[in-house]
């Protein structure tokens, strides 16, 4: 298993860069991922990834259909937050898994 | 993963109005939205049903001379089964919460979905004339109503793939 340093922080990656052990996860550590992927994050970034936490940690399948559910932004703005694959990058800066959802 | 020939556009043409032909082409739109990847969908003939106001959420599907459906359990459909009143509402119902379990969503809200995030969606020119539909019958996310010229012109560029669901 890769690892990687955040922050001064060593956590566990797979070869796409995901983690694998989410709970390692600190609000530090995701600006560093945010800006390799190019994004700066607000409020607004951290508030849809604490929804995407919470429904992984729940066992709950992510899918791009849930964010016009999850009553802090709609899919638009999520498109503008994470632009290209929101899905994928958001999912990636929150430390947890990439996604295995077709929607 | 870095590849050396990304797929970076993608042109879908949607000619069958059944809910599984458009479920097929908005779910691989859709799909490539998400991937970041520029799309197009293109609907004509009976396609255009997925984009009508007033029939895109009432789509069925076809239980006669459909040899691939099956029965709860497994058991092949009878096509003469096919022909009782209702039957064919009835399969497109249970289709359709099979769909809903999976949060696949209705065909209105996939639109939203795949316009949200920058998908395109146009009429073939053409079908719309023969079905005498009108701009104001399609959807409000149908940005253009097309020739097939101009649907090709739109889907050039390198690494650009033209589907036919």
């Amino acid at each position: 298993m890769a690892q990687k340093t955040y922050a001064g922080i060593t956590v566990d990656v797979n070869e796409e860069g995901y983690f694998t052990n989410p709970s390692q996860w600190t609000r530090e550590i995701a600006v560093e991922i945010a800006k390799e992927e190019g994004i700066v994050l607000t409020n607004q970034h951290f508030a849809i990834m604490e929804f995407l936490r919470n429904k992984h940690i729940k066992g709950e399948a992510l899918s791009i259909r849930s964010i016009n559910h999850s009553g802090v932004i709609d899919v638009k703005t999520f498109y503008q937050l994470f632009p290209g694959a929101p899905l994928k990058k958001a999912t990636k800066i929150a430390g947890i898994p990439k996604p295995a959802s077709c929607i | 993963m870095e590849q050396k020939y990304p797929v970076k556009k993608v042109n879908l043409i949607c000619a069958k109005g059944a809910i599984e032909d458009v479920y097929a082409t908005l779910i691989m739109g859709n799909g490539a939205v998400m991937e970041g990847i520029e799309t197009n969908i293109f609907f004509t003939f009976f396609g255009l049903d997925a984009i009508l106001k007033t029939r895109m959420d009432k789509l069925h599907t076809a239980v006669v001379g459909n040899p691939a459906l099956r029965l709860p359990g497994g058991l092949r459909m009878p096509t003469l089964l096919g022909v009782i009143p209702g039957m064919e509402a009835f399969t497109s119902w249970m289709m359709k919460g099979e769909m809903a379990k999976l949060d696949i969503p209705p065909v209105s809200e996939f639109l939203d979905l795949i316009v949200a995030g920058g998908g395109r969606i146009y009429a073939c020119k053409l079908a719309t004339d023969m079905f005498k539909f009108k701009k104001e019958d399609f959807s409000e996310h149908v940005s253009d109503i097309l020739t097939v010229g101009q649907f090709y012109e739109l889907a050039g560029g390198e690494g650009s793939h033209i589907i036919f669901t």
